[in-house]
């Protein structure tokens, strides 16, 4: 099992063999320290030795993102604007006025719902992904290696190949739909308040979903391949083996890469900055972009602090929702 | 019934193979074969596949008349000093949580992975105000200092994995010879994690390469932009120039693509240990 589990276990391992390999004393440190001062100062050392390298690494982090996070909730409840030049207290104002912003629950909406469509579309197609992989057949590793290739991409570019694709007038996915007779007519796929939404999710589920599937297929792989076959051996079919036995088996790591997908998924910014800017009547305006604007073009940095605040903790409230689910999902199986 | 099952599968198996190979490959090979193509075949009724007449033109376009050239170097010059900087730094951080007798070793690679979940429009505000006040918008400092905090987290979740897979029989060896702690990490431990130090580098890289809205935010004119700012900007005032932007499409994926398939079977397993993270 990948992630966090591992991660949750290793810790102990490793702290087990570092106190073995101090002598076993570590946990008697008060006694230790007493009675031979030498170890205990080396000890000792060794701890402002970790400290110390760790400290780059908590320095940059502590700098980037939580000192920025403070300012932020801090910028929230000012009237701070790059315009007016004011930066004065107001409280909650900024709040308040966000309660009855019709452009902010419209991008809080719109976020939501790609956050949902797309999460839930990957982990439905990756899982069909990975189970195919899982296959042994010629040319695996070529299909395997393919995959790659969306999630090493800029979004960037993601989107304006999207964008050429999806394009109104001389797209190719028109002149394949038009000449299969799907279409009667070429579709404004990414100019009309319709289709929109639909085909930035279609970007994103293509370039996210090779990647998720190989990492169900790196969870499937752990998965005894002795078990599957003792339940063929009990009589169980292709189906109800994958439904009994492998999908219970793999609903941490489903649940655990569903997790941060989403979160990842919930700031969604460049496919949408680049393809529509938030258009067409802002039906694709999500939090993260709408932010961008009231930060960087409107220069509220009052008002645009106390909008991505609302985002974050939006976000929080996902991810706590997902790992109080999958707590209680790993405790029901255990 | 047997029979029947025996000769489905296979078909179904290559069925769904190729599906996914055309999925994942088809619209990139399109992207490319668009960059070959003149304008006028590319507004055709019918389009083609194969570029047909030839043309250099789009090449020749993006690099010379929208400065391909210096957001090429602004990425490599800002991605390369980032992946050493997380390098450097992630691998002392990993080193001190996997070896060193550090409490509440737990809480603090949670801490870290916790990092990384923070949304970048949330603190791309305050550190805008901070970038300013300190003269380092329009710098390629400012960039590599954000770009190092974002990668930090990942690269040193997937040192740490890589470090706890190394037999402690190692460290014991170092020390009855007397290496000190650092040389226990620059004299053993780093030089048998060559491989991983590659995978990891190369995440690092990929992260920084792509990143757009810290770009976007922090820079202003071409002398410091990004490659991803580069292309998000070229348009022209009628037409979109598909053609321009799938050149330069071409030019900034086709190497990170050769790179990612040489190394995919480390970067499967990379990611994998480093919690699963993008």
């Amino acid at each position: 099992m990948p992630g966090v589990q591992e991660g949750a276990s290793a810790p102990t391992d490793g702290s087990g063999s570092t106190s073995r390999r101090i002598g076993g004393l570590s946990r008697l440190e008060g006694v230790a320290a007493s009675r031979r001062p030498g170890r205990f100062r080396r000890h000792l050392r060794r701890g402002a030795v970790a400290w110390l390298l760790m400290l780059p690494t908590l320095l940059a982090l502590a700098a980037v993102s939580f000192y920025p996070i403070f300012n932020g909730i801090w910028l929230s409840l000012t009237n701070t604007s790059l315009i007016t030049n004011a930066s004065d207290f107001v409280g909650v104002v900024n709040y308040a006025n966000l309660a009855n912003d019709g452009e902010f629950w419209n991008a809080w909406f719109h976020t939501v719902l790609f956050t949902a469509v797309s999460t839930g579309l990957e982990t439905v197609i990756g899982l069909g992904m990975a189970l195919l992989l899982f296959e042994t057949f010629t040319g695996r590793s070529l299909v395997r290696a393919a995959m790659l290739v969306p999630w090493a991409m800029p979004t960037v570019v993601t989107s304006k190949m999207f964008g050429w694709m999806f394009d109104g007038q001389h797209g190719v996915v028109n002149y394949i739909l038009v000449q299969l007779g799907i279409l009667s007519a070429n579709v404004d796929w990414l100019g009309s308040v319709r289709t929109a939404l639909g085909t930035i999710i279609l970007a994103d589920v293509w370039k996210t979903t090779p990647f998720m599937a190989l990492l169900l297929l790196a969870g499937l792989q752990t998965i005894s391949p002795t078990l599957v076959e003792a339940a063929r051996i009990d009589g169980a079919t292709g189906w109800t083996a994958f439904w009994y036995v492998r999908l219970p088996l793999l609903w941490p790591t489903l649940l655990i890469a569903g997790l941060f997908r989403a979160l990842d998924a919930f700031r969604v910014f460049d496919l949408v900055y680049v393809l529509t800017g938030g258009g067409p009547a802002d039906s694709t305006e999500t939090l993260s972009t709408l932010s961008y604007k009231v930060l960087f073009s409107t220069l509220q940095f009052g008002y645009g602090s106390a909008m991505t605040m609302a985002m974050f903790a939006t976000e929080g409230i996902i991810a706590l929702g997902f790992c109080l689910f999958i707590i209680r999902q790993l405790r029901r199986q255990a | 019934m047997t029979a029947h099952r025996s000769v489905l599968r296979p078909i179904l198996t290559y069925t769904g193979a190729f599906l996914i190979l055309l999925w994942s490959a088809g619209p990139f090979i399109w992207q490319f074969s668009t960059s070959f193509q003149l304008d006028r075949a590319l507004t055709a009724p019918t389009p083609s596949f194969i570029p047909h007449p030839f043309t250099w033109q789009h090449y020749a376009n993006a690099f010379f008349h929208r400065q391909l050239w210096f957001y090429l170097r602004n990425s490599l010059i800002v991605a390369s000093v980032t992946t050493l900087l997380c390098l450097a730094l992630g691998s002392l951080a990993a080193f001190a949580l996997s070896r060193l007798n550090i409490r509440g070793r737990f809480g603090l690679l949670m801490l870290i992975l916790s990092v990384s979940m923070f949304p970048q429009i949330a603190i791309v505000g305050p550190l805008y105000l901070i970038a300013s006040a300190c003269n380092l918008l329009d710098t390629y400092t400012g960039l590599v200092i954000v770009y190092l905090a974002l990668g930090l987290p990942l690269v040193t979740w997937v040192l740490f994995g890589y470090f706890e897979t190394l037999p402690r029989e190692l460290d014991e060896a170092g020390r009855v010879d007397g290496v000190s702690t650092l040389g226990l990490l620059y004299r053993i431990i780093l030089p048998i994690s060559l491989p991983s130090l590659v995978t990891t580098g190369l995440l690092a890289f990929i992260a920084a390469w792509n990143e757009f809205l810290f770009a976007l935010a922090f820079t202003s004119n071409f002398r410091h932009q990004t490659v991803p700012v580069g292309i998000a900007n070229f348009t022209d005032l009628y037409y979109v120039p598909w053609g321009d932007i799938s050149a330069a499409s071409a030019v900034v994926t086709v190497p990170l693509i050769i790179l990612v398939l040489f190394f995919q079977r480390h970067i499967i397993q990379g990611l994998t240990l480093g919690g699963l993270k993008e």
